[in-house]
């Protein structure tokens, strides 16, 4: 399929005209977000809220059926031995798997999100990214995690970079798109803002930080950058476009300085899994053991906690 | 430009519950006598007075009244510690203000605590910049004691005898230690005099000074207002004056000094341009304009309370400060997550208040975020003026309180001239990407201190001090040894 097939009114902005991005005065947002204290009952609040946020994740190589299933009842039940606690946003899956999560999560809500475009890489023809897409939508994904491709990003080839999301938002029909925009390989908070511009203008649902597969995954910085991105173009356009940072976020007091930060740069607005999600495998865990211990005051063992 | 329905909402939704700094560890004396002489001794004439809490107005503690008699005993005092201190070996008194360095880090909660019941700053503040930039300045100055002939190359440093400093309501503890560590490592012994509305962590000063040992008379700690402060500055047996206050005292002050043999530094008042030009890192530098005019209620002589930014942005700058404001919480100081906490005394809130309602009748346009403000206390919400010349006179007078005037500029020619055209000149900012004008505007701009791309950062290591009404002589870095220093060839 050529680009020219697809019909957009998504005109890729001036690149030159991006604003520029301080690092030192990011950082130092960044700390002062930190220094919030969130206790009582805002934490609990927070704690259930980042719950709910979360795309639980397993992208994996070695991934099987069995394991995907594993998750999927994770998801489903989170730890039953707490009632009234929100479920997860989605489950994260490769294409391959999309069929599997399917059948086990049924009609729970719980949405299915998969990666596509040869993820993690994104190196490999248009063609294949576009069937990858299909395929995994047509399996039932109703969220598509694509990645930019990050070699013709920054060797400054932005209309294919454009192009080509705008073909793959157009693949994916009624499922949401999220850019993977893998910032841990664009170098700079600039070139990340760039990136953001972008992937919002070129149809973007939400824009994610990372893979998981590089490191830096998501960071603080890179995630604040995207927001004001994000603000901006909600400015200009009235339209909004949601938030994922990926990779890195393991424990509860980190996802609470996401939320703060969320809270205090986008607004009330956004504070739902509508607009903001957390990839993360293990972050659930801690949360779950946070909100035990906000109820009962000691911290229980791991072993109390399923873990797949 | 965002258009009005695209604003973003930071009412209501998840809430940060109160977290306040627990005052259990904290201990205020029901009252404080003068400490002259390494001891706690009562005013002369009985008097005292009380020390509140602006953001409850309840009483905290009742400090002694110096009178003309007490000045004169805690001179004496000084007089008689300087034999000894002065001839001390440097490397011993390095030892002792290293000690108070120490302590003063070991004791950080309480003095944080106090700096923020007694003042109204935020608790982050007290605890993360006050405390630890006082006890940054003891280490830094405690490392020069052994070393003032470094400084001076080729020259022979004497210490100046007994310093009379007289310190402002704005950064009590930090003001006690930018003025006592210099003038003690330059082996000179001090008589110092708080502000009436902050007085108590000077005197949790003197109680840790006395327990760290140093001779009795070196650091002499005298409460009370003006009177108070006149009696220093007049008195025949002080040799150096450091003040730091407003322009309207200074002024009284170089008067009374004219014709006497006594050194001076004044640190006084500003109006700083904060610049910003249309090629800046637009988020960031909205946020140095909150931390210009913003950190501690406004209350900071080299406030960025002048904002000059390029024509072409200047939409988008306001819309995004509008909406950053809405995210400041107001309120209890003590509450960790408080963002601009109480104004420092009721005649400083009148102050402002006076400012507002001059502004409005000069027709500029007011803006001030809608955070809900407790009931009791001093309180003034974040404004911005907009609509404004440097005709108004909020554009022109230091207002010394959380309040910004805004205009825009089109060329580098009349930034420079607007952020020049005010008998201030202590410090500025500006804003840009590109490194050639950093140099070209601070080169241009007639400022003690002019930051770039950032704003209200503060060193030890750093010479500060203003031009023109805002002062003379420099306190902080080597540039501050020579303040309390006699070089001889």
């Amino acid at each position: 399929m050529s680009l020219s097939a697809v019909t957009s009114t998504h005109k890729l902005p001036d690149m030159s005209r991006v604003p520029t991005v301080d690092e030192v005065g990011v950082n130092e947002r960044v700390a002062r977000f930190q220094t919030r204290s969130i206790k009582s009952a805002s934490k609990v609040e927070a704690l259930k809220l980042i719950l709910s946020m979360i795309d639980l994740t397993t992208l994996e190589g070695q991934d099987t059926p069995g394991k995907v299933r594993q998750l999927c009842q994770k998801a489903l039940h989170l730890h039953d031995a707490m009632p009234g606690l929100p479920h997860v946003a989605a489950v994260c899956v490769y294409p391959t798997m999309v069929k599997v999560a399917k059948k086990a999560l049924g009609n729970s809500g719980i949405n299915i999100a998969s990666v596509a475009t040869a993820f993690p890489s994104g190196q490999a023809p248009l063609s294949v990214k576009l069937d990858d897409t299909r395929m995994a939508v047509a399996e039932g994904a109703n969220e598509i995690d694509m990645v930019i491709s990050r070699g013709e990003f920054l060797a400054g080839n932005y209309g294919m970079v454009f192009d080509e999301i705008v073909a793959i938002k157009d693949a994916c029909g009624d499922a949401h798109l999220k850019v993977i925009l893998e910032t841990g390989e664009l170098g700079t908070l600039d070139r990340v803002r760039q990136a953001s511009e972008l992937a919002m203008h070129a149809g973007a649902d939400f824009i994610k930080t990372s893979t998981g597969k590089i490191q830096p995954a998501a960071t603080m910085q890179v995630t604040l950058v995207m927001l004001q991105a994000i603000r901006d173009y909600y400015a200009a356009t009235g339209r909004m476009v949601g938030m994922k940072p990926a990779g890195g976020i393991a424990h509860s007091k980190l996802a609470i300085h996401y939320l703060v930060m969320l809270r205090e740069t986008l607004g009330k607005a956004w504070m739902t899994p509508q607009w903001f999600r957390f990839g993360a495998s293990s972050l659930a865990n801690d949360v779950l053991m946070q909100i035990r211990k906000q109820a009962t005051g000691v911290y229980q063992s791991a072993d109390y906690f399923s873990k797949d | 430009m965002a258009t009005p329905e695209n604003k973003l909402a930071f009412d209501g939704g998840w809430q940060y519950s109160p977290a306040p700094e627990s005052t259990d560890h904290v201990s205020i004396r029901k009252k404080y006598e003068l400490f002259i002489g390494g001891e706690f001794v009562a005013p002369v004439q009985g008097k005292y007075f009380d020390t509140i809490n602006p953001a409850t107005e309840e009483r905290l503690s009742r400090v002694g009244l110096a009178s003309a008699g007490d000045v004169d005993k805690a001179v004496k005092a000084a007089r008689k510690a300087y034999a000894g201190w002065s001839r001390l070996k440097p490397a011993e008194r390095g030892k002792y203000i290293f000690r108070i360095a120490r302590m003063l880090q070991e004791r950080s909660r309480e003095f944080a605590a106090i700096e923020s019941l007694d003042g109204g700053k935020p608790i982050r503040e007290s605890r993360d910049v006050d405390v630890p930039l006082a006890a940054a300045h003891f280490f830094y100055y405690a490392g020069w004691a052994d070393k003032l002939e470094y400084a001076f190359p080729g020259r022979k440093v004497k210490p100046l005898g007994v310093a009379g400093q007289i310190i402002p309501w704005n950064f009590p503890l930090l003001m006690a230690a930018w003025k006592i560590a210099p003038a003690l490592a330059c082996g000179n012994t001090v008589v110092l005099k708080p502000a009436e509305t902050t007085p108590l962590t000077a005197m949790k000063l003197a109680e840790l000074i006395a327990d760290a040992g140093v001779p009795p008379g070196v650091v002499n700690i005298v409460t009370g207002a003006g009177e108070t402060g006149a009696a220093i500055v007049n008195h025949p047996g002080v040799d150096k004056i450091a003040f730091t206050g407003s322009t309207d005292v200074g002024r009284i002050i170089q008067k009374a000094l004219a014709g006497s043999n006594k050194k001076y530094t004044l640190e006084l008042g500003g109006k700083a341009a904060n610049i910003i030009f249309a090629d800046a890192a637009i988020d960031q530098a909205v946020e140095g304009i909150v931390n210009g005019i913003f950190f501690n209620q406004g209350h900071v002589c080299c406030a960025g309370s002048r904002l000059l930014v390029q024509e072409s942005v200047a939409g988008a700058v306001i819309q995004k400060l509008r909406e950053r404001m809405e995210t400041l919480i107001v309120g209890d100081p003590l509450d960790k997550n408080t963002d601009i906490g109480a104004i420092n005394s009721k005649q400083q809130l009148e102050t402002i208040r006076s400012y507002l309602a001059i502004g409005q009748e000069e027709g500029a346009e007011m803006f001030q975020s809608s955070c809900p403000i407790p009931k009791r206390g001093y309180w003034c919400r974040p404004t911005i003026f907009t609509g404004v010349s440097q005709s108004n006179r909020v554009v022109q007078e230091e207002i010394f309180g959380p309040v910004l005037a805004i205009q825009t500029f089109r060329t580098f020619d009349e930034a420079v001239t607007k952020a020049n055209n005010t008998p201030y000149g202590l410090s500025g900012g500006v804003w840009t990407d590109k490194g050639s004008k950093i140099f070209k505007m601070t080169q241009s701009v007639r400022a003690g201190v002019v930051w770039a791309n950032t704003f209200n950062k503060f060193d030890p290591t750093s010479p500060f001090g203003g031009y023109k009404e805002s002062g003379v002589g420099r306190e902080g870095g080597m540039h501050g040894l020579d303040a309390y220093l006699k070089l001889e060839a």
